[in-house]
């Protein structure tokens, strides 16, 4: 699987990382050689065999359903960008 | 007294007892190193005042005969780990400016038994990296000089080790998602020691991937491994995989006894091309495994050369979407808009701009394995195979070995900037370390000689899960058998 220019554009939209119309050749070359390297995997017989979901054999947790430490606005937003009223102030989401 | 700031923590613990040193004056020693050491730039956020006032409530707590192991020890904090009021960036752009409000599971602990910080450490961006020099900081440097030559000091934890090595703290935090505390612990000539995945609390430590990371110590000696790492174990109901087991006391595991255990030699491990040096390493840490009356069988992790494709899907996946709090939005870096742009051109802008060229990198291969039409082909294959990796393990385990030996890394540790271009060719550096935290086992590296440059070398033990007290006693019977005592001479 050869990686080209118009995937590359893709696969960055889609992490919502900038990439300059130029930087995507190098960026196609890039993946190219990580997914080469990966590759080998195909050669696992891999027939019968559960993907992993947990490394240790354990049930996730679950807790109730109800608010553990609330009210602490100020704190959640002390490291915004941009707070305005007690709220992250974002531009423009819906025209 | 002088030369505080090298004594180890199991010393200057006895001597803070004792009364014969305090634990500021300890820190000050300490702190005056770092003053220092700007040339290695491993402390990346010195905390001295912070330091000085932990370090005056030891004393008073030695005083009052309340004093856990780590009361008043000075320690190194790697920048992963956020801790509150005081700079955590993982070392991106990213996160500039960003000072949680809430502190870590693993450092609340610290700071409960009364440990010291004196700053963040460097390290590779986002943990992702084997060489420090990912980092937004600039590169770390090993105290340890080729010819003049800078070095690695090793990634992801490169300022621990260098800060450890150079006797900057007693100790310092690590965390390891392939290898990142084994490597620059071999790198440097110290001990660093990942222990099962779930046995340290993840909480507050900045996710990279989420089903690999584990924090764990990077010490002087095993001993102070042991002592530091009960300090960090437990329990913890904020992280979903947290193991509800109870902390041995792991150093009064270290009995000096391992006679009649069986130590696994795994055939997979012999790489071709594998330097002199580590080849003759591995055979003297087989002979000193033997000298302390273990047995040695060979053994088969066949899937073993699958190990370092695994991780480079899975790994890259987790970060992908670890990585999509960062927007701009909630905490950090937000890229300046231009007349017209809206959230989406935020998102991209930011991240462009907040994110170094590997963390991109990971983070893009990451969500192309995930993709439509892909996740079958490369996340799902790549968990599967990650299924057998760690049935080789369990499978070699069952056959009744008590811990695997195997070389730390593929080489010493080498100059900045020389495998910086090549992704592939850095990633290769976790070969030996990377199986371990698929399969999710503690893993110690210990140091145990010099190259014929003088350069440190580690080997790694591998051990069952849950059994990270008697892999340390392991590892110290290398220890003390390998005496390794070299110190850096010091140019900084």
């Amino acid at each position: 699987m050869s990686i080209d220019n118009d995937t590359a554009r893709r696969v960055a939209k889609l992490a919502r990382i900038k990439v300059e119309e130029a930087d995507l050749p190098a960026l196609a070359g890039e993946f190219n050689a990580i997914l080469g390297f990966v590759e080998q995997l195909n050669e696992v017989d891999v027939e019968g065999v559960e993907p992993m979901t947990s490394v240790t054999p354990m049930r996730l947790k679950r807790r109730e359903d109800v608010v553990t430490e609330g009210a602490q606005a100020g704190k959640v937003l002390a490291n915004a960008p941009d707070a305005r009223e007690g709220f992250f102030a974002v531009p423009k989401v819906v025209e | 007294m002088t030369d505080l700031n090298k004594l180890t923590i199991s010393d200057a613990r006895d001597k803070l007892r004792a009364g014969e040193i305090t634990s500021v004056e300890l820190t000050e020693a300490c702190l005056k190193a770092t003053e220092d050491a700007a040339a290695l730039n491993a402390i990346v956020h010195p905390t001295p005042d912070l330091a000085l006032e932990q370090a005056k409530a030891a004393d008073t707590r030695i005083g009052q005969d309340d004093a856990p192991d780590l009361c008043g020890i000075p320690l190194g904090i790697k920048d992963l780990f956020c801790t509150k009021g005081v700079a955590s960036q993982a070392a991106s752009g990213i996160l500039e400016g960003f000072k949680p409000e809430y502190e870590s599971t693993v450092t609340s602990k610290l700071f409960d038994a009364g440990a010291v910080m004196t700053g963040k450490l460097n390290m590779d961006e986002f943990a992702m990296g084997s060489s420090n020099e990912t980092s937004v900081y600039g590169n770390a440097v090993n105290p340890w000089k080729l010819d003049g030559t800078e070095l690695t000091p090793g990634g992801s934890s490169g300022g621990s080790a260098s800060a450890v090595a150079a006797d900057l703290c007693l100790a310092a935090t690590g965390t390891d998602t392939g290898g990142s505390i084994r490597q620059p612990a071999a790198f440097t000539g110290i001990t660093g020691i990942k222990p099962t995945y779930g046995r340290v609390s993840r909480w507050g430590i900045i996710a990279f991937a989420s089903s690999l990371d584990q924090a764990g110590p990077m010490t002087k000696s095993v001993r102070d491994a042991a002592i530091m790492l009960e300090a960090m174990c437990g329990h913890d109901p904020k992280d979903s995989t947290s193991a509800n087991l109870a902390v041995p006391n792991f150093e009064a595991m270290l009995t000096g006894d391992i006679k009649g255990k069986t130590i696994g030699i795994p055939k997979e491990y012999r790489m071709d091309g594998m330097p002199d040096a580590i080849e003759a390493l591995w055979a003297e840490g087989r002979a000193m495994m033997e000298d302390a009356g273990a047995k040695l069988v060979d053994i088969s992790l066949p899937h073993t050369k699958y190990a370092l494709p695994t991780y480079y899907v899975v790994a890259p996946a987790e970060a992908s979407s670890n990585l999509a709090r960062y927007d701009g939005v909630r905490y950090g870096h937000r890229a300046k808009m231009a007349e017209g742009d809206g959230i989406t051109e935020m998102y991209e802008k930011t991240r462009a701009e907040g994110f170094g060229s590997e963390v991109k990198r990971r983070v893009m291969i990451g969500t192309y394995v995930l993709s439509a039409g892909f996740y079958d082909a490369y996340y799902n294959r790549a968990r599967r195979v990650r299924a057998l990796i760690k049935k080789d393990f369990e499978d070699a385990f069952a056959s009744g070995i008590d811990a695997i030996l195997t070389p730390a890394t593929p080489s010493a540790a080498f100059p900045l900037g020389k495998k910086f271009n090549d992704p592939v060719q850095m990633y290769l550096n976790d070969v030996f370390t990377v199986t371990v935290n698929l399969a999710g086992l503690p893993g110690v590296a210990v140091p145990a000689g010099l190259d014929s440059d003088g350069l440190p070398l580690g080997l790694q033990l591998i051990g069952k899960p849950w059994q990270e007290g008697e892999l340390l006693n392991f590892a110290q019977a290398i220890e003390s058998r390998a005496g390794f005592v070299a110190k850096p001479e010091k140019w900084w």
